[in-house]
């Protein structure tokens, strides 16, 4: 596959990403903050968000473990959980947080259960999504392009 | 001869009756001896006899007369000259004294006669003031008995007790033989017995009110004496062998509660009376006292009074209940309400917020397209779609706003605009749709509007576009015109707005927008229609049906709360339709004009990493790590050169005097606000102190305050995009202050 191909495959994926409200305007701002300076800000970002959300996750679940759920500090995780998505602009995990607060803040464990599958159900999309996107961005540089900074919606 | 001094008796003696006469003598000398001394025992044993000397005179007048029988004796037998000197001395003595006693008795009869009379005179008294002791006490008693009575009725506030005890208690205190007590029907044409003393269960026994004798008995308030054969006094079989006993009839008034007036005592025709009977026991001979009447006239008065206030006391406990009633039902009603107004704010708020996540992307996609190579004509079509994206924005913000409008928690904003401008951007917006139509656009500013004003730009620029949207909409062809100009205080005494008095002062002035079209007109009848939320003229419904007929019930909120006026004219159908509108803005001096707030509007200057910003030292505080990451790859791109910190002790550990602007979240968890107390305790010089701004996703209302409180010099709102970031420092840097709208 040639670097032209590439970069269309680029956009044809990212494309979508946004149109099905995996991403928003967010996440085109932290590709704006990218350049000669910072190359690799995108990824450094993401990375961490993965690395956040997991453990994140997995204070959820023991959390939502216990007979008697401290729903303060459920609250608390999530809080935490969509500021961070919503910086990166992961849309979709952030407005199953937002669903998730509201759940907390009636003390309902069972919707809270089912949000926390939701959470990680959109984080599992989002997470593999972006993944995929940086293959193709490794691939592009590797073959030495650059990834398009313009996304045309005209086509 | 011999000479002797004897003296011989004038009569020759005759013997016998000598004899008798000497035995006289001598019985009536020992009487007149006795009687003196009987009258000194006497008197010594009464004290009060006021004329002792008469006695003395009486004793002495005795004993001599005494003296004169003793020495009388002597002279029946011959007897010598001494004894005839005793006795005409004896006699003289006697004689005297006889006559100073007759003398003295003239004197004194008069006065023993007169103490007769006043003892007369004083039994007479005596047997007066008895009778009148007599009548007190019977009075004094019927006194007792009426507060025992009255005591009795009014310590109950049962209607029933204080008949049943009024009658109980008058049968004992009067010794009566039957009691009753006929009260009105409800149709008020009967009187029905409904309360006698003796009898337990009075039957239903009715008789009709209008007879003679019970309208003279309640014509007057005194107790009348009635017949025994009368209906009402016929209250038990007639058991006596003689007469039967005097019958007295009352009136008892029954007062309702709209008799009372506040100083007097109800004074009224035609009221509702009981008839109190009572009947004396039959072959007792016992009449009727005046007293008892008038104890019983007053016991009537004193019942109508108990069943008065029993009356009033069942009236207000009736109305307490209902009270109560209501308020239960108030209560739950309002409770619902206050559900329905959470409901309805919370899916707004939702609402809301889903409407917001596709503008940003829109205005974000936008301004990125701005940052890349166009063509003029591409960047005005870009800038077009930014602008109309924002006012969209504030659009969506304003359907959350219409609760707030009619919640009447909307506050304006007052900053410096170019109002020329905004003419300008309005006219530009709608040149397109207006072109499209072939409809022409011919505004009109007047000369002496001022370039600058005072006041909340957005709302202002939605209202005209409204407006003017509104004029383009229902034309289908001719001109629109619009002119603008400052309204003169003699162009407000219009016929048309006879509420509005406006009061120009030297800091304000009045912008009157007119927008005249050629288009469809409007029935006069339905204007007033116009500005009411959601309801759609119906003749205009088939061509319009995307107008919601929010509209104009929003500008017209919009512009009441910039204190002005808004009206629409129009001769009728097919005559075209003219809007105005007055709002009172700010004058703005040329010193005004720089001090430019922050709008969301596109800055001018699409240049990559600005350098103005180049070496600003910066701090971000915010705990949660990819945010922190995100902010600070934001300003690093922008030229700052930022330290980050994941608390506020890390953060209080690293601030320095060097550093110019400090970012910290301020939700809950973290004690932003704390930490802005303690740099403003750590940095007292004001120029040594960096600004605090807040950098939050947090949108509640309360924060800003909190904010501000807490000493703040800013807030803004995360997510926060390249530009506007840049924005943001440029005017932190520049005012030193920055306020966000949440």
């Amino acid at each position: 596959m040639d670097v032209g191909q590439m970069q269309r495959q680029w956009i044809d994926y990212t494309k979508p990403l946004f149109f099905e409200g995996f991403l928003d305007g967010q996440f085109l701002q932290l590709q704006q903050l990218q350049d000669e300076n910072n190359p690799d800000f995108v990824v450094e970002v993401v990375s961490l968000f993965f690395e956040d959300s997991e453990r994140l996750l997995k204070d959820l679940t023991f959390a939502l473990d216990q007979n008697v759920v401290d729903f303060k500090k459920v609250d608390a995780h999530v809080h935490q959980l969509k500021g961070s998505s919503s910086s990166i602009g992961a849309q979709r995990v952030k407005n199953a947080c937002i669903a998730f607060r509201n759940f907390c803040e009636e003390q309902n464990t069972d919707a809270c259960l089912r949000c926390l599958q939701q959470v990680k159900q959109e984080y599992c999309l989002v997470k593999n999504k972006l993944e995929t996107l940086f293959r193709i961005e490794q691939q592009i540089v590797a073959a030495g392009g650059s990834i398009p900074t313009e996304l045309s919606f005209s086509g | 001869m011999e000479f002797c001094n004897c003296i011989d008796p004038q009569m020759p003696a005759d013997d016998l009756l000598v004899k008798y006469q000497y035995i006289s003598d001598f019985f009536i000398a020992l009487a007149y001896f006795s009687i003196p001394l009987e009258l000194i025992y006497f008197v010594k044993k009464s004290a009060v006899f006021p004329y002792k000397w008469v006695l003395v005179q009486f004793g002495a007048f005795i004993v001599l007369c005494g003296a004169t029988h003793l020495i009388n004796l002597w002279t029946f037998v011959i007897h010598s000259r001494t004894v005839a000197i005793v006795m005409t001395t004896a006699k003289v003595l006697t004689a005297v004294v006889s006559c100073a006693t007759a003398l003295m008795l003239v004197h004194i009869i008069p006065d023993l006669l007169s103490v007769k009379t006043r003892e007369l005179f004083l039994k007479n008294k005596a047997a007066e003031l008895d009778r009148e002791m007599g009548l007190i006490r019977t009075q004094e008693e019927t006194g007792r008995h009426v507060r025992m009575l009255t005591h009795e009725i009014r310590s109950t506030l049962h209607r029933h007790t204080i008949l049943k005890t009024t009658l109980v208690e008058l049968g004992r205190t009067l010794g009566l033989e039957e009691c009753a007590l006929w009260m009105p029907t409800r149709t008020g044409l009967e009187l029905q017995l409904s309360y006698t003393l003796r009898q337990q269960n009075p039957v239903g026994y009715t008789v009709p009110i209008h007879l003679p004798v019970i309208d003279q008995v309640f014509s007057s308030n005194k107790a009348v004496t009635i017949s025994h054969n009368c209906p009402v006094a016929r209250l038990r079989p007639y058991a006596g062998k003689y007469m039967p006993g005097s019958v007295v009839a009352v009136r008892v008034p029954l007062l309702d509660l709209s008799n009372f007036q506040i100083y007097d005592w109800p004074e009224v025709s035609t009221r509702n009376y009981a008839l109190m009977v009572l009947m004396l026991p039959s072959d007792s001979a016992r009449q009727w006292h005046v007293h008892e009447l008038e104890l019983v006239e007053v016991v009537a008065d004193q019942v109508a009074v108990a069943l008065s206030h029993a009356a009033i006391l069942e009236e207000s406990m009736r109305a307490r209940d209902q009270l109560m009633e209501q308020n239960v039902a108030l209560d739950l009603a309002r409770r619902e309400a206050e559900t329905a107004i959470r409901a309805r704010n919370d899916f707004l708020a939702v609402m809301n917020h889903e409407m917001r996540t596709p503008m940003h992307a829109v205005i974000a996609l936008s301004s990125l397209l701005q940052e890349t190579d166009l063509t003029a004509e591409q960047r005005l079509m870009v800038e077009t779609i930014l602008k109309s994206s924002n006012l969209l924005a504030t659009l969506i913000n304003d359907v959350l706003d219409l609760s707030r409008l009619e919640d009447g928690s909307l506050q304006l904003e007052a900053t410096t605009f170019n109002l020329h401008s905004l003419f300008r951007e309005v006219l530009n917006l709608i040149k397109p749709v207006a072109s499209v139509k072939k409809l022409s656009l011919t505004p009109h500013l007047a000369s002496d509007l001022p370039m600058y004003a005072i006041g909340d730009e957005n709302r202002l620029m939605q209202t005209i576009l409204n407006v003017v949207g509104n004029a383009v909409k229902f034309s289908k062809e001719g001109c629109i015109s619009i002119t603008a100009f400052v309204a003169k205080p003699e162009s407000f005494r219009d016929a048309r707005i006879p509420d509005f008095l406006p009061v120009p002062s030297d800091s304000h002035f009045y912008l009157r927008v007119q927008v005249k079209d050629s288009g469809s007109g409007i029935n006069p009848q339905d204007i007033p229609k116009l500005f009411t939320k959601f309801a759609q003229n119906q003749s205009l419904t088939t061509r319009n049906p995307a107008g919601s007929g929010l509209g104009l019930a929003i500008c017209r909120r919009f512009v009441n709360l910039m204190e002005g006026h808004i009206w629409i004219e129009s001769e009728g159908i097919g005559k075209g339709c003219t809007a105005t509108f007055i709002v009172k803005l700010g004058i703005a001096d040329r010193s005004n004009e720089l001090k430019l707030p922050f709008v969301p509007k596109v800055p001018g200057n699409p240049v990559h990493g600005c350098t103005h910003f180049a070496g600003l030292k910066v701090l971000v505080m915010d705990d949660n790590g990819v945010s922190r990451t995100v902010t600070k790859g934001l300003l690093m791109h922008l030229g700052c050169d930022v330290t980050t910190a994941s608390s506020s002790e890390e953060c209080l550990g690293v601030v320095s005097v060097e550093h110019e602007v400090v970012f910290m979240e301020v939700c809950t968890g973290l004690d932003g606000y704390e930490l802005a107390v303690r740099l403003h305790e750590k940095f007292t010089k004001h120029q040594d102190r960096p600004l605090m701004v807040a950098l939050t996703g947090n949108t509640k209302r309360v924060t800003k305050e909190n904010c501000m409180r807490v000493g703040m010099d800013g807030l803004i709102l995360k997510p926060i995009s390249v530009d506007k970031m840049r924005g943001v420092l440029s005017e932190l840097l520049e005012r030193r202050v920055l306020f966000e709208t949440v």
